[in-house]
């Protein structure tokens, strides 16, 4: 630690392999200040700017909303809010193209800028020492600040850590090429920026802290230093320029000579990294309150006329930057008329940024850059990878590897979806950041293979989490249906044994009284039956039919009804003594019949009844139908059903089409599923009429 | 307006395949003009028929490979991989050797080696080396039909007679290639390799065999020389020290396979200095630097770790020594490459860099004793 | 004469004692492997779906370890078919036709979805799904548990209304793969 620091005193750093280092290309927009532009017309706010998960929404189409205003919250500690950049009305709340490599759309706001640009209410802290830990902790987390560098991890987790820290870094190294917004805010902002490392010192309470900043930014350091000389817990590190420097791995190992173990944060070690244009947010949102609503944005490249650095509300849309530095589209004149090829405009650096789908895309806390090159600066960016040629094992890709991998070995085993190779070459510490690509001779796209590989990996992991889970859930099922099983059985014999007892008892009374016998014994079943549901209401099939009309039976408990279903329970009980066939049918169709007339008297009471009841119906059609395929009855049922579903509303029709539906299934499937049917109407009839019996 | 989509990175450094393979074939002309200088047309005629060779075979087996993609063959047959491999192997035939020597050669080098394995960056073995050594072993009289240098010959040797000696075994003025290869003094010629092997066999010493006149010649007398061979050995480094410096080859293999042939002849020098040739001998005899610089550099049939190049560099230079001195044949570069093409992906896979972040301690303790661990990682 | 007779039993008493001696090593260092109907459960991709004509995985698995056909699991494809082919020590076979993916749906993977409107709450489907994925009581609308369901499709067919439909699980920034040529680049006019 001592020597480490005794190093650093003495402006010695460490290494880390490879690295490149490409034209850098800073001086097109180095020497301007930050323009603040105009307010845009619209502004498109993501739910979602950061890992992590997107807050609760807590406006509306229609409201209009103050400058500073909040606009989601979440109680995921993961989550960050967002707010309105300026004073406004939110015009829609709908799905559109975002700031992300895939194009995809997801919920943003639409705010109408009114321009007046008026402010919630703010309490200015005039001393931010004064404020507890947990005061400032949590107005770091409502203001929404989440890291500006690259992934955007929510600051006030990343501050909010109980192990001591022995070095807080400030990452203004600002390795990318063409980028200087960091450089340009370390101009013109070094105060406040010292200010939001006072507040992070404050949390953390760090032994050392360390700017690290690349000496292409001569300006920056002189500011950085002159803020810092009173300072001597802090200490300006001026590092060589290379690309990925400002890797928040790379620059640790720069700094402190450490490496992060493979699979956990840098907290894990006692650091932390916090990027520059953070710490200004962190010292706007703690001492000004003013939340994350704007940052720095280079605008640049040569299809721009006027590269700069500007003040850019978070929302706007790209065009609208755009339009204020010139870009003009340039006009192939290698190829004939249309169609012409469009421009790429790449939001971030041009070695790990992302080319953007159009120029509705907003601008969201971690967009540094907008960067839009022209066919001359920049070909790679125009061709569409179909210029790669076999890999020749230069091994030039694991000569630049910050992470020390074998990029050529990992393309291949990613063609070749090798997982298990992968793994065993450590692809997931590699850092996308394009070194490999960028040397590559064979032109191979290779971190666009890393990020497939990576994705399906991530995907498989999740499938087979998926797997494991859906088998150990089949293995319950099974478990429980067994079990289900069993007790029927159970049950059955117990009932049959009753039974036979039962009848051997009686049979000298003679037939009249069996009638009686099975009622009650069908009572019994549906009982135990009944208690016997599961919680989580799965239910055998049988079982499903008995409690889906036991319901309907028990809710509607009036006179006239339980007269209809003792009816009902009589007939049925006649027909389960006769094993007659033919006065079975009959009692059926009596049985359907009068089952229709309590559906009716159902249906006038409530709206929704109507729908089981139709339900009902349908069940009992499509029983009947295969039953008694030769009979005319269903008809006449259909019409029934068709009558009582006219009387009440609208929603009928459409339960119409269902049981119409429903009808033309069963009529295809009569033949198939006839017999098994059958055999489960039967069954649903005993605990029907036991029920209603009870309810008497 | 919808913008174009492409992939990150969206920079690049603009080298490309080809682009490399013309740098290499650039820093191989010097040591083809000092070959020509010394030892006439010859290997310029061999070049000329392996290149010829090895663009219709390429083109051959691209077409039938590639069903539908007739633009990118043209491609591929230029990216410089087939024209190189056709020099490589022109230069390292005898220059009096059979037309057909050099036609079977590359045909082998481009359509098995090359293409049956899978095309540029699939082949295992180094085409030109596989195709040498094919020939070697295949066709040894025709593959010792080594031409002493100019000087050295009592024939008038002009681009027409050699020509006539390739193509029909005999120059116009109808000397044989036997009668050729006999120097001013009445001996039939062989390489300076394959004369000390032979004298030292028959119980020379090295200084004896050294006073032979294609030793002795103004630069080489006083330290032992081959006459030609050194010139165009020098060629070879200061076209393979090009490649370095543009960062074309790395470093490794050349520097380590040298040191290696170093330590080895030093150490035979010191044990028996009469039956051992002078480290400056087996540098600038034989294939010694073109293999150094240009074929064990070969990417694709090499190892690709820092430690690895270095293994391989260290591995053939012991090889071509021992292969030298005590193998049957003369010069060992072409054995030695493809012997070590064959360990390359075992030692690839034994010197994997440790990855960013894994293996901690053992950094923790570079950062205290870096020395220390540099003696434990050699262990 | 006597010589052959010599070598046949010189050679024959060899050959006896290496087979003892390798019978005794097979009984007296025999390694209890993973049996054999674990791992291709392991591998095939649980989704319970009964495509193959087996309820569930783990029966398929114990059919395939007892000679059944290796090509019949639709949603693992070909990809598991390799697999399954190359612990087994078999020839990779294509898919079995009658068994292949319904593709009007796209080859992606699918979650079953209720239409909760037309759902008249028969339990019909709750019974059929494999992984208690659908939650719901009689009478009561149905719903999707979407992270249980393993898109099987069992439940479509037992629904009376014909409610339940099969969708392609959405692409989200979360599940994004990578595929830079799907997004659709409209051209300048």
């Amino acid at each position: 630690m001592e020597s480490i620091i005794e190093r650093i005193l003495q402006n010695k750093f460490w290494n880390f392999h490879g690295g490149i280092h490409p034209p850098e290309q800073k001086t097109l927009t180095s020497g301007k200040p930050i323009k603040q532009l105009p307010l845009p017309k619209q502004l498109i706010l993501p739910l979602q700017q950061h890992i992590g998960r997107q807050g609760d929404l807590l406006v509306k189409v229609g409201d209009k909303v103050l400058k500073g205003q909040a606009l989601t919250q979440s109680s995921n500690p993961m989550a960050v809010p967002v707010h309105a950049p300026t004073s406004g009305t939110i015009s829609a709340i709908r799905k559109s193209a975002i700031a992300h490599p895939s194009g995809l759309s997801e919920l943003c706001i639409f705010i109408d800028v009114d321009g007046d640009d008026t402010w919630k209410t703010r309490e200015i802290c005039e001393d931010f020492t004064k404020l507890n830990k947990q005061k400032i902790i949590q107005k770091i987390a409502d203001a929404g600040i989440a890291g500006m560098g690259g992934a955007g991890f929510p600051t006030h987790i990343k501050v909010n850590t109980k192990p001591e820290i022995n070095f807080l870094i400030i990452n203004a190294a600002e390795c990318e090429p063409y980028i200087t917004a960091d450089d340009l805010l370390m101009c013109e902002q070094s105060e406040a920026i010292i200010d939001g490392i006072k507040i992070l010192e404050q949390l953390l309470n760090p032994a050392f802290i360390l700017i690290g900043i690349e000496d292409n930014k001569p300006r920056a350091i002189k500011a950085l230093q002159h803020a810092t000389k009173n300072i001597e817990k802090i200490s300006v590190c001026v590092l060589p320029t290379k690309y990925p420097t400002g890797g928040e791995k790379q620059l640790i190992k720069i700094l402190t000579g450490k490496e992060v173990k493979s699979g956990t944060l840098p907290i894990h070690s006692g650091i932390v990294v916090q990027n520059v244009a953070t710490c200004f947010a962190i010292s706007d949102a703690v001492i000004n309150d003013i939340p994350l609503i704007r940052r720095v944005v280079t605008v640049t490249g040569q299809a721009v006329s006027k590269p700069q650095n500007v003040w850019a509300l978070l929302g706007t849309p790209v065009n609208h930057l755009l339009e204020h530095t010139g870009f003009v589209t340039e006009h192939d004149s290698s190829k004939a008329n249309p169609p012409v090829t469009s421009p790429p405009v790449i939001m971030g650096g041009p070695l790990m940024g992302f080319s953007i789908l159009n120029e509705f895309v907003p601008i969201v806390k971690t967009s540094n850059c907008i960067l839009a090159p022209s066919r001359a600066e920049m070909p790679s960016a125009f061709d569409n990878n179909s210029s790669e040629v076999e890999c020749i094992r230069c091994g030039q890709c694991a000569d630049v590897c910050p992470s020390q991998l074998l990029p050529q070995e990992l393309q291949w085993s990613a063609k070749a979806k090798d997982h298990q190779q992968l793994n065993k070459l450590n692809l997931f510490d590699c850092i996308d950041c394009g070194a490999c690509a960028y040397v590559c001779p064979s032109k191979i796209p290779l971190v666009q293979y890393y990020r497939i590989a990576k994705a399906e990996i991530r995907q498989q992991q999740q499938l087979d989490l998926k797997a494991e889970k859906a088998k150990s859930r089949f293995e319950a099922r099974k478990l429980r249906l067994e079990k289900d099983k069993n007790a029927r059985e159970e049950k059955h014999k117990k009932a049959a044994a009753a039974r036979k007892i039962a009848m051997s008892k009686r049979s000298a009374d003679g037939g009249s009284a069996s009638s009686a016998v099975a009622a009650a014994l069908a009572r019994v079943k549906a009982k135990k039956k009944a208690k016997s549901n599961d919680e989580l209401s799965v239910f055998s099939i049988e079982k499903a039919e008995s409690s889906s009309v036991l319901s309907v039976s028990s809710d509607e408990v009036t006179d006239e009804k339980s007269q209809v279903k003792a009816a009902i329970a009589r007939a049925k009980a006649k027909r389960l003594a006769k094993k007659d066939d033919v006065s079975t049918l009959k009692v059926a169709n009596k049985d359907s019949e009068e089952k229709e007339k309590t559906i009716k008297t159902v249906k006038t009471v409530d709206d929704k009844k109507a729908k089981i009841a139709a339900a009902v119906a349908k069940a009992k059609a499509k029983a009947k139908k295969e039953q008694q395929p030769e009979q005319s009855l269903p008809s006449s049922n259909e019409k029934e059903v068709k009558a009582t579903s006219t009387k009440t509303d609208d929603k009928k029709a459409r339960i119409a089409a269902a049981v119409a539906k429903a009808k033309a299934k069963a009529k295809a499937k009569k033949t198939q599923e006839k017999d098994q049917l059958a055999v489960m109407s039967n069954e649903a009839h005993a605990p029907f009429k036991s029920s209603n019996e009870e309810s008497e | 307006m919808a913008f174009w989509i492409a992939s990150s990175p969206h920079n690049h450094n603009q080298t490309a395949t080809s682009a490399l393979m013309r740098l290499v074939i650039y820093a191989v002309l010097p040591g083809v003009f000092a070959q020509w200088y010394f030892f006439g047309w010859g290997n310029i005629i061999h070049i000329a028929l392996a290149i010829t060779t090895a663009l219709t075979c390429e083109f051959i087996v691209l077409s039938l490979r590639s069903k539908n993609k007739t633009q990118n063959i043209s491609k591929q047959l230029f990216d410089g991989s087939a024209l190189l491999t056709a020099i490589l192997l022109g230069i390292c035939l005898p220059a009096l050797a059979p037309w057909w020597i050099s036609v079977i050669g590359v045909a082998f080098a481009i359509v098995v080696v090359k293409q049956l394995y899978g095309g540029l960056g699939n082949n295992p073995f180094n085409p030109a080396m596989a195709a040498y050594v094919m020939l070697l072993i295949s066709f040894p009289i025709q593959m010792t039909s080594w031409q002493p240098p100019l000087d050295l010959i009592n024939i008038d040797l002009g681009f027409t007679n050699t020509l006539t000696a390739i193509f029909t075994g005999f120059t116009s003025d109808g000397y044989s290639v036997e009668q050729l290869r006999t120097s001013i003094d009445g001996f039939t010629m062989a390489t300076p390799l394959d004369t000390l092997k032979t004298n030292l066999g028959l119980g020379f010493t090295v200084f004896e065999t050294i006073e032979n006149s294609m030793f002795s010649n103004n630069l080489s007398s006083g330290l032992g020389f081959a006459f030609g061979w050194e010139w165009m050995n020098i060629a070879f480094l200061g076209g393979g020290l090009f490649l370095m410096a543009k960062k074309a080859i790395a470093w490794q293999t050349p520097i380590s396979f040298l040191l290696s042939l170093l330590v080895c002849s030093i150490i035979a020098y010191s044990i028996s200095p009469d039956g051992s040739a002078s480290t400056l001998f087996h540098w600038l005899t034989g294939g010694c630097m073109l293999g150094a610089f240009f074929i064990l550099t070969d990417p694709v049939t090499g190892a690709t770790s820092v430690k690895g190049r270095l293994i391989i560099g260290a591995l053939a230079g012991l090889l071509v020594y021992l292969i030298r001195t005590v193998g049957g044949y003369p010069d060992g570069v072409a054995f030695a490459v493809l012997l070590c093409n064959m360990t390359a992906p075992l030692i690839d896979q034994y010197t994997r860099p440790r990855t960013y972040g894994h293996n901690i301690d053992s950094v923790k303790s570079t950062i205290t004793q870096e020395k220390a661990n540099e003696k434990g990682e050699v262990k | 004469m006597i010589n052959i007779l010599i070598a046949i039993l010189v050679l024959g008493f060899i050959s006896a004692l290496f087979g003892a001696l390798l019978g005794y090593a097979s009984v007296r260092f025999h390694v209890e492997g993973d049996p054999i109907v674990e791992q291709l459960d392991a591998l095939l991709p649980q989704t319970q779906c009964g495509q193959c004509g087996y309820p569930g995985c783990k029966p398929y698995a114990e059919a395939v370890a007892n000679g059944e056909a290796i090509n019949k699991c639709a949603p693992g494809g070909e990809d598991t078919i390799k697999k399954i082919a190359n612990l087994l020590g078999v020839d990779v076979e294509p898919i079995d036709e009658s068994h292949e993916l319904d593709s009007t749906l796209g080859n992606g993977p699918t979650v079953a979805f209720i239409i909760e409107e037309d759902c008249i709450g028969c339990t019909k489907c709750i019974q059929a799904c494999p992984v208690d994925a659908i939650l719901g009581a009689a009478k009561q609308m149905h719903t999707i548990i979407i992270d249980e369901c393993t898109g099987c499709d069992l439940c479509v067919a037992p629904c009376p209304v014909d409610c339940i439909e099969m969708r392609p699980i959405p692409e989200t920034i979360q599940n994004w793969q990578w595929d830079l040529n799907k997004i659709a680049v409209k051209q300048l006019d």
